[in-house]
């Protein structure tokens, strides 16, 4: 197990100058969100919610001072908290629509690229065709659509995302099937005797993932900006369900003309922020996964100093 | 064909051919492209116990036949039957799905490329064992015994060394020998070897292939060795088949071979092994040319074309006469050139392999008196090749000049001596 970490850090270990300042700041960044994020019934002074504190209710749109760090806006509420239990709705949403993908987009894209034929054409078409929508436009229908089925909570924001994202993960993992079904060691796994899927499951899956983390780390900072885009339009999570960065800033428009900014500042610079990190971690992985950008470090070699007398044992 | 007991491989009139996929424009237009003919009518029989070379250029079918020997392609017509040591022959080649995959633990195969051959994200533990989960044979603790077993077996040992390592791990033997391990590891009667040495050093070269003998030795194995290297042929098997366009030319005893090679591409084949002697002059007499296109191979023998002992029932056709017209064209000056190319054109009435043909002048330019002068100064030049031994009449008509080509003997395997020739001087006068 611990060999398997080994390789799994060994590109990060090899990293050099930029690649790895970018990943450490993009990891930091995300990090900080995470955090707030998972911690957010602690570190949140109020509920994201909440209107009045032990039956005084808080001022309306009062700057950020002492009581209120963030200030109030004009629901009453308080801007820290709802920032905070804004990470939490970003990053659950983000992570649920990021994996939901990826476990549908991955084992299609394997298909495709491994059975090839009819069943890639199909599959192409259909991938291509969502492709071709903005992916604004078309989380918006799907947010639109889904709110009539299921309501719009974290779950129907998630699969609107999802849609989205499936093609991606599809394109990337079948275009890499397609040049390593014709590998050697494909071939060898039928001469054993192995069954199509063993062979899709065993032997091209670990060699088609790599680029994966890459794909979905970029894909959750735009499903940010996108969750916070439907949020803004309204399409986004009703606000007395979650506390959603979006919401908050689409009712700060009109506080702007009026010089209140902080009810707009904070939670649009949450996103820019939460964005920025997610976007750092993915070029920085993409620095250091990708065999083409990757610049190796080359480690000094300290060998274990020579004790004499001692018979040398041989590997 | 009845099979003896102790024959564990009977392939009859096999042949494997693969569909040219054409230009985009006639896929589009559904036009019908040439089929290549990888393998063109092979029989062998293949005894328990013994190791049978597969030689021949790149091209020849060597890989495509042991390929097809394993159902890794499918066969377009013929029987491949495989023998078990007690029970029925099955045709390998009509087997499909789950039935062909249990095949899979009496043939196994070793790859020419050791690092393409393994998986490059399994550990060798997972990697070698793997056959054992696929067929369901062994788990746990018994499945790590077992790869441990196979691993010491090839002489990977300390084996636990090696267990948690990945391919990339490995040095090009090491790798070679953790893919014989697993072909091993599920007990298999007959083990294809697709030029198993040719891309490791030559230091390790003698290793692995002795490693190959004690295992055969050790485990009852039946090899198929495809290889181009004649060398590593001799050192190693037991019968050696030539291969040349997809068919065999001489298949025999790996000392008859040698010794008294009867083929004339097998006696070229021979002289081209490099002699490490160097007062010794490179020989001059290789075949000429390249091995020639399997789509449309040449009528009669396929070897003809290059043949230095041809004669004139090898099959010469229009072909070859516009190969010689083209190779005169490549030597001669640039006036002669130009005229002669103004004169005939590309001589495309000579892309045939009828008997006769007429050439005619090129869109009216020139008489057919000229195309006579043209041909007969390319024969006066060089009247020795082997061409115009199969050239039965030239004559002039009122169209062009008439070529009459003799007809081609069949080159069927026939026994001379103590191996199988498909040539025409074979079996020579008594």
């Amino acid at each position: 197990m611990n060999s398997f970490f080994g390789r799994l850090l060994a590109p990060f270990r090899n990293t050099t100058g930029l690649a790895r300042w970018i990943l450490v700041t993009g990891l930091i960044i995300t990090g900080t969100f995470v955090i707030a994020a998972i911690f957010a019934p602690i570190l949140a002074p109020y509920g994201f919610a909440q209107m009045s504190v032990a039956g005084v209710d808080f001022p309306k749109t009062s700057p950020p001072g002492p009581g209120h760090l963030f200030g109030t806006n004009n629901q009453f509420y308080d801007i820290l908290s709802r920032v905070i239990w804004g990470a939490q709705t970003a990053i659950s949403v983000v992570l649920l629509s990021v994996v939901l993908s990826a476990l549908i987009g991955v084992p299609l894209g394997l298909l495709s690229g491994y059975v090839g034929r009819w069943t890639d054409r199909i599959l192409v078409f259909i991938m291509d065709a969502l492709y071709a929508f903005p992916s604004l436009l078309l989380a918006i229908v799907f947010a639109f659509l889904l709110q009539h089925s299921i309501g719009s909570g974290v779950i129907s924001a998630a699969l609107s995302l999802t849609v989205i994202y499936i093609p991606q993960y599809f394109r990337v993992v079948r275009n890499t099937t397609v040049s390593a079904r014709e590998a050697t060691y494909v071939e060898a796994a039928r001469a054993l005797g192995a069954k199509n899927g063993t062979i899709m499951g065993r032997y091209l899956f670990s060699n088609v993932i790599q680029s994966v983390p890459v794909i979905a780390t970029l894909n959750a900072a735009d499903a940010i900006s996108t969750l916070a885009a439907l949020g803004f339009l309204g399409l986004g999570i009703q606000p007395t369900d979650a506390s959603e960065w979006g919401y908050d800033l689409s009712r700060a428009l009109q506080d702007a003309s009026a010089g209140i900014w902080w009810t707009g500042f904070f939670p649009g610079m949450a996103i820019v922020g939460l964005v920025m990190g997610l976007t750092l971690v993915g070029e920085g992985l993409n620095e250091t996964i990708n065999p083409t950008l990757r610049k190796r470090r080359f480690r000094k070699v300290t060998l274990p100093p020579r004790t004499p007398g001692r018979e040398e044992v041989g590997s | 064909m009845p099979t003896k007991p102790d024959d564990i491989l009977a392939i009859r009139d096999l042949e494997v051919h693969f569909e040219q996929s054409g230009s985009s424009l006639s896929r589009l237009l559904g036009r019908p492209s040439g089929t290549v003919k990888a393998v063109d009518g092979i029989n062998i029989t293949l005894q328990r116990g013994e190791v049978l070379g597969l030689v021949g250029e790149s091209g020849s079918g060597k890989t495509t036949l042991g390929r097809a020997i394993l159902g890794l392609v499918p066969a377009t017509s013929g029987t491949i039957t495989y023998t078990p040591p007690a029970g029925e022959g099955v045709d390998i080649a009509t087997l499909k799905g789950a039935t062909l995959r249990s095949m899979r633990q009496r043939l196994q195969m070793v790859f020419q490329d050791p690092s393409a051959a393994l998986n490059p994200s399994m550990t060798l533990e997972t990697a070698i064992g793997h056959p054992l989960v696929i067929h369901k044979v062994a788990s746990g603790e018994e499945l790590r015994q077992r790869v441990i077993a196979s691993l010491e077996r090839v002489g990977l040992s300390p084996a636990e060394q090696f267990l948690s390592k990945y391919p990339s791990d490995l040095s090009g033997g090491q790798k070679q020998r953790a893919v014989m391990a697993r072909a091993i590891i599920v007990g298999p009667e007959l083990v294809v070897a697709d030029e198993p040495v040719s891309m490791l050093d030559m230091s390790v070269r003698a290793k692995v292939l002795q490693l190959m003998l004690d295992l055969k030795r050790d485990l009852g194995l039946t090899y198929v060795y495809v290889t181009h290297d004649l060398a590593t042929a001799k050192f190693f098997c037991d019968r050696v088949a030539i291969m040349y366009l997809g068919k065999i030319v001489e298949i025999g005893p790996s000392d008859e071979i040698f010794a008294d090679p009867k083929h004339p591409y097998t006696k070229s084949l021979l002289k081209a092994i490099p002699d490490p002697d160097p007062s010794k002059a490179i020989p001059r007499d290789l075949p000429r040319g390249e091995i020639p296109d399997a789509a449309r191979p040449p009528k009669g023998c396929s070897f003809h074309p290059r043949c230095p002992m041809a004669r004139n029932d090898c099959g010469w056709e229009p072909r070859d006469l516009k190969s010689l017209v083209e190779e005169h064209w490549t030597t001669t000056d640039l006036a002669t050139f130009e005229r002669e190319h103004e004169l005939v054109g590309h001589l495309v009435e000579l892309n045939t392999s009828a008997g006769e043909v007429v050439v005619e002048p090129h869109r009216g330019k020139g008489s057919p008196d000229d195309v006579w002068a043209m041909f007969s100064a390319i024969k006066d030049a060089r009247p020795d090749e082997p061409l115009w031994r199969g050239v039965t009449s030239m004559e002039k008509t009122p169209a062009g000049v008439k070529f009459v080509f003799a007809p081609s003997s069949p080159v069927n395997l026939r026994a001379s001596g103590a191996s199988e020739v498909a040539c025409v001087l074979y079996p020579s006068a008594p």
